[in-house]
């Protein structure tokens, strides 16, 4: 992923969602727009895909433990094999859209490409793509982890069925998924009608666009120190919730920010400590760090145990050189986060 | 050839071609040159009096393997196709659209697996059908009697499929690709997801790792004499000894062809302890197992190598590249 700018790879994108939240919906569309590209897609119920494409493949999830002693290191086997298989027919799609079924986790899809070194050669996660029911999510939330590993791993998220529920309700949609994940690009829809850029090509795992979700990032910094300004807007339909700010009880995020220097010496082995001791709750994690004495930006993103990190593009001279890093988790112990991070200034 | 040393290079004996797809396997059936290509044809003859025989219409050939005589193929169309020099392709099975991930080939017997399900087929046309635990990635027939062994999650299996009763289950964590029997039927060896091969002695099911690969060790390949296995998926061919009753069990391996380049295929001359190496960079060169001479057979260029093939007598060798650029070296005699 560090070197996603080979062309030849083929970007894939990870469509999940839990059951009937419109995911095959998603996929019907984007198989039908006329957008010129060929999709070769990974399905894992045949016959629910209405269109007839000669590069549907049928997969079972096969989720394999890596012998490498990290516990939550598991691959998808089954698409480590199909992405051999596709690879050989290459010129005869343009990307890959992996349906996963609606219990799914998603992280060893993820893994997957952070692991297999031959995948890794030929192809790129482009984005994990949730797609949410709109009248059913925040039931879902509570009774499934599955629904909320979803929302939690997603880089764009659909709400789809926003013609079911009432404008107050779908607010309080968008705020419990932002308290999950304000991470995501969240997009409303009836009938998975979002345009088919919002979904392909986000290039969400490759570290040179992580300066792209920096609007993000001060998003969620002014979200986390100012609970109440994103939803200001909103205080006239939200009367028996006042403040329409939700913490999930088991699933966060933390964000941190550090002026200034971070000291090599001591961030490298922070965020490996932090990775292995907490990577089994940890989903998702990136980073944007301003090393001492390095003139370029040291990017990182990872999943679970897993880190990806380079050296990216020099710091510009009118750029403030300070250091960001965000968690998306389970339980996270977000004091020690914050402060390990703090304590890693130069 | 092979024995003198003052042969420094063979590239200008090697007739290069374009195959036209990304080659799956070359090898030589009743003494022609073959090509299986992932496009789904198999390219027929000498290079200039080529033939394209459509085995998989409008479909890709995602396996293939090959005894001499059967060139047997699997497609991501579902089926299983055996072509001999004499007549037109023969299907062997059609399962229904579903990737045909394995094959195995013993005389007129032939294995195959879509996913979990696993199909032999005798020489008198009998299918039997077992289901593995997870999908069968690998399969191989045991030289001596009608058994196969199929590569799973967790370890191996060895099937008889004419005897009712349960499969024999070799078990080591992980996740199993490739499957080889050596040659004298003491030994399987798989090729693993982690970077390593695993094998077993059958006598006693005692495990043998064999580690240490920078990469996936996908091209296993036998000397005539069965006491070496050469192997892929490190900077140079590595060979495990298999002379002794234990196998390489506590042995270091050869190494072949060190170069600055992954090795992604090696085939054993069918005569001599000489083995051709196929290179991530196109590179192909034979290497003397006793010295480590090397020659070289074609010049860096054109992207992985991913087929290489000896005829019968070890007169001449075909290699294609996943571009799609292919190759029949002819020994000078």
């Amino acid at each position: 992923m560090t070197t996603s700018h080979e062309p030849e790879k083929i970007p894939v994108t990870v469509l999940t969602g839990y059951l009937g939240a419109g995911k095959t919906t998603l996929l019907n569309r984007i198989l039908t727009e006329p957008h010129g590209k060929r999709y070769a897609v990974v399905v894992n119920e045949f016959g629910e895909i209405g269109i007839d494409n000669e590069l549907v493949v049928g997969a079972d999830e096969e989720v394999f433990e890596m012998n490498n002693g990290c516990i939550c290191c598991t691959v998808r086997g089954d698409l480590i094999r199909i992405i051999e298989g596709l690879m050989k027919r290459k010129g005869r799609f343009d990307a890959i859209i992996v349906e996963t079924t609606g219990l799914a986790d998603p992280a060893p899809v993820a893994q997957t490409f952070f692991v297999d070194e031959d995948v890794r050669e030929a192809a790129r996660l482009d984005a994990v793509v949730t797609v949410a029911d709109a009248k059913w999510l925040a039931q879902r939330l509570r009774d499934a982890p599955e629904a909320k590993n979803q929302i939690a791993f997603a880089d764009v998220i659909i709400i789809n069925k926003t013609d079911l529920v009432s404008a107050a309700e779908l607010r309080e949609v968008e705020a419990r998924i932002r308290a999950i994940n304000p991470y995501a690009s969240l997009h409303r829809a009836k009938k998975c009608d979002v345009p088919i850029a919002d979904v392909l090509e986000r290039r969400a795992f490759d570290l040179d666009r992580i300066l792209d979700i920096e609007p993000d990032f001060l998003v969620a910094e002014d979200h986390d120190h100012d609970h109440d300004h994103h939803h200001e807007h909103d205080h006239g339909e939200t009367r028996h919730h006042g403040l329409k700010h939700y913490h999930d009880e088991d699933m966060q995020s933390v964000a941190v920010r550090l002026e200034g220097d971070v000291d090599p010496a001591k961030f490298m082995p922070w965020i490996n400590r932090v990775t292995q001791e907490q990577g089994a709750n940890i989903l998702r994690c990136k980073g944007i760090v301003a090393m001492k004495g390095d003139p370029n930006r040291f990017v990182f993103q990872g999943v679970h145990m897993m880190l990806d990190g380079d050296s990216q593009r020099e710091w510009r001279k009118d750029e403030k050189r300070e250091s960001k890093v965000v968690f998306i988790g389970r339980d996270l112990a977000e004091e020690d986060i914050r402060n390990g991070f703090l304590a890693c200034a130069a | 050839m092979i024995d003198a040393p003052a042969a420094a290079s063979l590239v200008q004996h090697a007739s290069l071609f374009e195959a036209g797809a990304h080659v799956v396997l070359a090898t030589f059936v009743d003494g022609a040159p073959a090509l299986a290509l992932a496009d789904g044809f198999v390219l027929v003859g000498v290079p200039g009096q080529q033939k394209r025989v459509v085995v998989h219409p409008d479909a890709a050939i995602l396996t293939a393997i090959s005894d001499g005589k059967t060139l047997l193929t699997g497609g991501d169309d579902g089926r299983v196709v055996a072509l001999r020099a004499d007549g037109e392709p023969q299907e062997i099975a059609d399962e229904k659209g579903r990737w045909i991930d394995a094959l195995a080939l013993h005389g007129k017997a032939y294995a195959w697996s879509a996913g979990k399900q696993v199909r032999a087929r005798d020489e008198t046309g009998i299918v039997k059908t077992w289901s593995a635990p997870s999908t069968a990635r690998g399969l191989a027939f045991q030289p001596k009697g009608y058994r196969v062994a199929a590569t799973h999650y967790n370890g191996a299996t060895l099937w008889f499929p004419k005897v009712e009763g349960a499969p024999q289950t070799l078990e080591w964590k992980g996740a199993h690709l490739d499957a080889t029997f050596s040659p004298d039927g003491r030994f399987l060896v798989t090729s693993m997801q982690e970077n390593a091969l695993h094998g077993w002695r059958l006598a006693d099911s005692r495990n043998m790792r064999m580690t240490g690969y920078p990469a996936k060790s996908r091209s296993l390949s036998w000397s005539h004499d069965g006491q070496w296995l050469a192997t892929s998926g490190a900077d140079a061919a590595v060979v495990w000894p298999f002379r002794d009753k234990d196998g390489p069990m506590g042995k270091a391996p050869r190494e072949c062809g060190v170069r600055q380049a992954r090795v992604t295929r090696v085939a054993f001359h069918p005569k001599a302890l000489v083995v051709a190496i196929g290179y991530a960079d196109g590179a192909v060169l034979l290497c003397r197992l006793a010295d480590a001479a090397e020659i070289p057979a074609r010049d860096p260029g054109g992207g992985p190598v991913s087929a290489l093939g000896w005829d019968a007598a070890g007169a001449r060798l075909m290699f294609g590249q996943e571009s799609g650029a292919a190759g029949l070296l002819t020994l000078p005699a």
